[in-house]
């Protein structure tokens, strides 16, 4: 018993260090921020101020405004609904489809094995972007379709790691000895596979949602994501970008909350990582 | 066949290790692995370190040519031909190494460079070692090759070692350690990894050249049975001591450590099949975690008060034991011989 | 003799080689590892047949077909009669639940996320071997049974050294209370003082619940000591069958006489039979014709490398499958 109870406290102690710390800090205000923007944000992020055209930071506008007069704190904030949202639902149905297909695959073999073994070596041929703006460009740009494409592209790259993860797995006797004890395959796979498997799958997601944020903005920057004048960093880079010698908070401002954004998942994913890492 | 009653004592000694100990530290703790261990090695002689995983056995035949050193600290002497290994620079140790004291090692493939072939691998040490020119190394590594018993030599040295199979393997490595005629061979589990049958064509091939080139051997093992075949003396190790030296016929007839005794006793030989088997009661301690006292009380039926205090000093003339209450002569000991 | 609890008939069992491109173009036919080749064998009720053999000579293929963990190409397994050839669903699930299987690494067959308890639940549950207001109870009791403390159930598999593991791990396989154990290299994972006690637990279970097991192992002395009878195992086929104590006095077979005298004795003195075979195991990609031993043989002849020796003589007192050798001698 107090070695179970050691064994834990010294799993929790991979909380208390900084860089989890300061991880977990990002994620908790982005999600906050992503929440409840109408709160935090000071002005409408999309009403027109004429009065206070593109205005560098100052004490009433922290990030300043832009050529439409609009403050860009706001808009920066209101962006976090958007991109948080993306972070979650680009990746969320990749992985649930991703985990599925690989554990299927790489617990059967065989046929189907091979078959999923060709469908990746063509998918990952094309550079991951290239292939989201095939797929964007097919079924027209906006939020949606951007997530489907997202979605049709990136379960591959779960799957693929999920399949080599379960692999893995079945070198060890478990699965065996479930298989003698008499248990479904279904049990064997989600039961006792998965939650050993899964491990690299999570953390991966982690950096994937940061990528999925990098994305959605890249896409919305390049016009195909999310559409003017909704507030969203791609988009809020996009429209700064012609006024980029003038007025150099408009896309820097949104830039600084990508990358921090981006670091608190990382950041958080390596805590997990280290978290869920089984001993003995 | 087996033949290892050759005469010792007319041998001079060759090694000496004394107060040897080696210490790792393991997350802030100290964990000390190898504790005043001291033995001797005559000319000739082959000397079977036997213990449980964990017992230090391996890391003590590592730290007497120091490749422990890197991980943790050694302390004591290692006395080779008039110098004590411990206290020698890295750089003087490497030419004793691998020339004059020659190891072994259980995963002939994981010790073997995969990359290059056979020959080139012997030719190596030939280079390292001795003064052979190009025609000349071929040559020894021929020999060498047929020296251990491998069939074909001459076009074995173009192979890799991947073509060869685990107990050829381990051939090899022993034609590689030999190459510079070393005076002593270290072996680490040799055969741990390989079949019965083949467990004993190579512990033959040792104890051979052995006896040819007047090499002497510590062989490391957690095998009894091959401890018996192949050595002239045993030293049981424990919780990283020595618990126990002695003549192998000694030891073996007459244990008188505990430990000893109980994992002879455990043996399924000499008993009515289907019958329960005498059983040490819980498991090889845990180098980390060490009792006080002997490391064995724990485990012991015939501990007295002073076990779990104070460790045992090892005791003795040729048979040596470290116990506060050895078995006497008169207790019925196991009939092995 | 009354009918035997399990049997396997002519087992052929082989492990099909992926082909290299270079093959398929020069149209060679996929290379198999050979692992069973037509093993025939029969446990009876309430006895320890022992599986010896060397590394690589099919031991564990055997244990693991037979506990239906792989297809053979060809042959039966019937249990109680019964082919398991076409056992499917339920049928499948209750054949696997009256043999049960032990593996040699008690490091990698237990789930490292389940807690011991949980482990012995499932298995109770999933099989309804008991009421679910009697699993707690019935948990404590297999616990008592391998002799493990009943806080066990709380700790997860790394908490226990490899001995504790072990009787882990029958516990698991004795909460279904199966017919037949095979336990496939049970101790030899073990650390020597340790192995012992597992063994003696084995002993005394077998005789308290009648179990039926197939005992593989390469230890020798071990194999003597728990078998009635022992099967000798070269290259996927039965070369010596055997009771127990007839066999390690008198092996007949030169190659179980060979094994039996490669194993070092703890006597010092005592050197085994002169034979130390030459060669090493052949490749099972690639058998020998005839007897597959005759290249290693040190009394082999020329019928040695042409036919195939079958196990003659009377299953009762020991088969031995050698052109040169009475099976009635003695």
């Amino acid at each position: 018993m107090t070695s179970s109870f050691s064994l834990r406290k010294s799993q929790l102690f991979v909380l208390l260090r900084p860089g989890f710390l300061v991880g977990l800090a990002i994620l908790l205000s982005s999600i906050a921020l992503a929440l409840f923007p109408s709160f935090f944000a000071p002005f409408d992020p999309n009403a027109f101020n004429y009065s206070a055209l593109k205005q560098p930071p100052s004490a009433e506008h922290w990030f300043g405004t832009d050529n439409l007069g609009r403050d860009t704190f706001s808009r920066v904030i209101w962006a976090y609904s958007v991109n948080i949202q993306m972070a979650f639902v680009a990746t969320i149905f990749a992985l649930i489809i991703g985990v599925t297909v690989g554990s299927l695959v790489g617990y059967y073999g065989g046929i189907a094995d091979a078959i999923f073994g060709r469908c990746v070596d063509a998918i990952i041929t094309f550079p991951f972007l290239v292939l989201v703006i095939a797929v964007v460009a097919v079924l027209g740009p906006g939020l949606t379709n951007m997530y489907i494409a997202i979605t049709l592209v990136g379960w591959v790259y779960y799957a693929r790691l999920m399949r080599a993860e379960i692999m893995g797995q079945l070198a060890n006797d478990y699965a065996a000895a479930g298989k003698v004890m008499g248990y479904s395959d279904r049990r064997i796979i989600f039961r006792h596979l998965l939650p050993n498997a899964i491990t690299p799958v999570i953390v991966y997601w982690m950096t994937d949602m940061a990528l999925a944020i990098l994305l959605g903005s890249s896409l919305g920057y390049l016009g195909l994501g999310a559409q003017p004048p909704q507030a969203e960093w791609g988009v809020l880079i996009a429209e700064g970008r012609n006024f980029i010698t003038t007025a150099w908070w408009l896309s820097l401002m949104p830039g600084i909350a990508i990358v921090l954004t981006g670091l608190g998942f990382s950041l958080v994913g390596d805590g997990i990582a280290d978290l869920m890492r089984p001993r003995g | 066949m087996l033949e290892n009653a050759h005469i010792t004592s007319a041998h001079p000694r060759i090694l000496d290790v004394k107060n040897l100990s080696t210490s790792f530290d393991v997350a802030g703790k100290q964990l000390k692995a190898v504790d005043n261990v001291s033995f001797h090695l005559n000319q000739g002689e082959v000397l079977g370190i036997v213990g449980e995983s964990g017992s230090g056995k391996s890391i003590t035949l590592r730290s007497i040519i120091g490749l422990s050193r890197r991980y943790g600290e050694v302390t004591g002497e290692v006395n080779w031909q008039g110098e004590n290994l411990v206290a020698m620079l890295e750089r003087d140790l490497r030419k004793v190494r691998g020339k004059d004291i020659a190891m072994i090692f259980q995963e002939p493939m994981s010790s073997l460079n995969p990359l290059l072939t056979v020959g080139l691998q012997i030719g190596e040490n030939l280079v390292e070692h001795t003064s052979l020119d190009k025609p000349g190394r071929r040559r020894r590594s021929i020999e060498l090759l047929e020296m251990v018993g491998i069939p074909d030599a001459e076009n074995r040295l173009n192979d890799y070692p991947h073509q060869f199979s685990g107990g050829m393997r381990q051939r090899v490595m022993i034609a590689i350690a030999l190459a510079s005629n070393p005076k002593l061979l270290l072996a680490d589990e040799p055969t741990t990894a390989l079949d019965v049958t083949i467990q004993k064509q190579i512990l033959k091939l040792i104890l051979d050249l052995s006896k040819d080139l007047g090499m002497a051997v510590i062989l490391v093992t957690h095998d009894l049975g091959v401890a018996a075949q192949t050595c002239d003396r045993l030293a049981v190790m424990y919780g990283g001591k020595l618990v126990e030296t002695g003549a192998t016929r000694e030891v073996l007839r007459a244990p008188k450590h505990r430990y000893t005794m109980g994992l002879l006793q455990s043996v399924p030989e000499n008993i009515e099949p289907r019958t329960p088997l005498f059983s040490l009661p819980g498991t090889p301690p845990s180098l980390m975690n060490l009792p006080l006292g002997c490391a064995f009380a724990p485990r012991c039926a015939h501990s007295v008060a002073d076990c779990a205090e104070k460790k045992p000093p090892l005791i003795g003339e040729q048979h040596q034991v470290a116990c506060f209450n050895p078995t006497n002569s008169g207790e019925a000991t196991k009939g092995v011989a | 003799m009354s009918e035997p609890v399990l049997q396997t008939e002519n087992l052929v069992l082989h492990f099909k080689k992926d082909r290299s491109l270079l093959d398929m173009f020069l149209a060679k036919s996929a290379k198999a590892v050979q692992a069973l080749n037509g093993v025939s064998l029969a446990l009876q009720k309430g006895e320890t047949l022992g599986i010896v053999g060397e590394s690589g000579c099919g031991k564990s293929t055997l244990a693991r077909a037979i506990a239906g963990l792989y297809k053979p190409q060809s042959g039966d397994i019937s249990f109680h009669g019964r082919s398991t050839a076409s056992n499917k669903g339920a049928a499948l699930r209750e054949f696997n639940r009256r043999v049960q299987m032990i593996f040699q690494d008690p490091y990698s067959s237990l789930n490292p996320r389940l807690r011991v308890g949980d482990m012995l639940r499932e298995a109770l549950t999933v099989h309804n071997m008991c009421p679910p207001e009697a699993v707690g109870a019935r948990i404590d009791e297999l616990l008592d049974l391998v002799r493990l403390p009943r806080d066990a159930a709380e700790k997860l598999p790394h908490e226990f050294s490899g001995g504790q593991r072990q009787r882990i791990a029958i516990a698991r396989a004795l909460s279904v209370e199966p017919e037949v154990l095979i336990a496939d290299e049970l101790v030899s994972a073990l650390d020597v003082s340790v192995q012992a006690q597992v063994v003696n637990l084995l002993l005394s279970l077998q005789d308290e619940l009648g179990l039926t097991v197939l005992f593989v192992a390469h230890d020798l002395r071990l194999v003597r000591h728990v078998s009635h009878r022992v099967a000798v195992i070269y290259l996927g086929s039965v070369v010596e069958i055997g009771d127990a104590k007839g066999l390690f006095a008198n092996p007949k077979h030169p190659y179980s006489q060979a094994l039996l005298s490669a194993a070092p004795s703890l006597n010092p003195d005592e050197k085994g039979n002169e034979i130390v075979l030459t060669g090493e195991l052949p490749s099972p990609l690639n058998i020998p014709s005839g007897c597959a031993f005759h290249g290693r043989c040190p009394i082999a002849q020329d019928i040695c490398r042409e036919r195939k020796p079958i196990l003659e003589g009377n299953p009762k007192s020991g088969q031995v499958a050698c052109h040169l050798v009475e099976p009635t001698a003695n």
